[in-house]
């Protein structure tokens, strides 16, 4: 899809985030000199088209005590990949999950996901439950729990997003 | 040095977090929809909200945009930095506004961040500078797949 003027001008409009109120979009619409009824229309067909992946929050979960998340990254054959990937996302522990370019020797692995915990022995218990539940206790695989956070800006982009 | 106590979160908060993940209504009142969907009433929901914003638990609510779809550019890298030098570079890569997130890691690769910019191109370009500045590697693990991102509060 090709954006219009338009639709650049409601994407900036929209870029700190929806107002909270009644009619947010009529108060978007506002700032882009747009009507309420267009800004819901060329939402809708960003978000048909993938331009939008979702709307949503972005929740930082440092400050909600969760301060164990961990990457936890395998080293999967890539056919078997896209299998692994959707099981991952029966595990309600497990909230994001790609599959990225691997850079050997220095880094083998292909399967991301991110794993929160409030306690590290939880998080490592629920990577065991992980493995075990899909078939994958004799791959390869490293728990990256993070140290520091340095940076963290309001995302807007999405996968980024969140961490991984 | 103890960690600041982390804010507690109520059931409906939780509650809002959650629904708030998947679909958001486009329609004249989506704050109506969503509270009568989670049984709250429309001005709590949106003062809830509004705390979780004031207090950083949520850093924004709006739509997400995918990058590479916009013309951009997205991916993760990671180095390996030596310990004495890791405030320094830290300080070397967050200086780039591209740099979205960094957090620090225990492994090898200990420095790992999200680089976004507004053209694909420009990624190299970025990574260019930070291995000049820096005179380390820069390991580039660009996304080939997305399977799901989610975050719910179940246990």
């Amino acid at each position: 899809m090709e954006l219009t003027e338009q639709d650049r001008r409601l994407i900036t409009a929209v870029e700190r985030g929806l107002p909270l109120c009644r009619r947010p979009f009529r108060e978007i619409g506002k700032q882009a000199g747009i009507s309420e009824s267009e800004v819901i229309a060329a939402l809708g067909r960003m978000a048909e088209s993938g331009i939008i992946s979702r709307m949503g929050v972005i929740v930082r979960h440092h400050e909600l005590g969760y301060r164990n998340n961990a990457m936890v990254v395998w080293d999967i054959p890539d056919e078997k990949a896209g299998e692994i990937g959707r099981r991952f996302k029966t595990f309600a522990f497990v909230t994001l999950c790609y599959r990225r370019k691997r850079r050997p020797p220095v880094w083998p692995y292909n399967l991301f996901c991110m794993v929160h915990g409030r306690e590290r022995d939880v998080v490592l218990a629920q990577v065991e439950e992980l493995a075990e539940g899909c078939g994958l206790k004799d791959m390869p695989r490293e728990v990256l729990f993070s140290g520091r956070r340095f940076k963290q800006r309001g995302a807007v982009y999405s996968p980024a997003a969140s961490v991984i | 040095m103890s960690a600041p106590k982390p804010i507690l979160l109520d059931d409906a908060d939780r509650a809002i977090i959650n629904g708030l993940q998947g679909a958001f209504p486009l329609s004249e009142e989506p704050f109506a929809e969503v509270a009568e969907r989670l049984g709250l009433d429309r001005d709590d929901l949106i003062a809830r909200i509004r705390r979780m914003l004031d207090n950083n638990v949520l850093t924004r609510f709006g739509p997400m945009y995918h990058a590479e779809k916009l013309g951009g550019g997205l991916t993760l890298a990671a180095m390996k930095v030596p310990e004495a030098d890791f405030d320094a570079v830290a300080e070397q890569v967050n200086a780039h506004p591209e740099v979205a997130h960094n957090y620090a890691r225990d492994h090898r690769l200990n420095m790992w961040f999200v680089i976004a910019t507004e053209t694909q191109q420009s990624i190299a370009e970025v990574i260019a500078a930070i291995e000049e500045e820096t005179g380390l590697k820069v390991y580039n693990m660009p996304k080939i797949r997305e399977f799901f991102i989610g975050l719910s509060f179940g246990a």
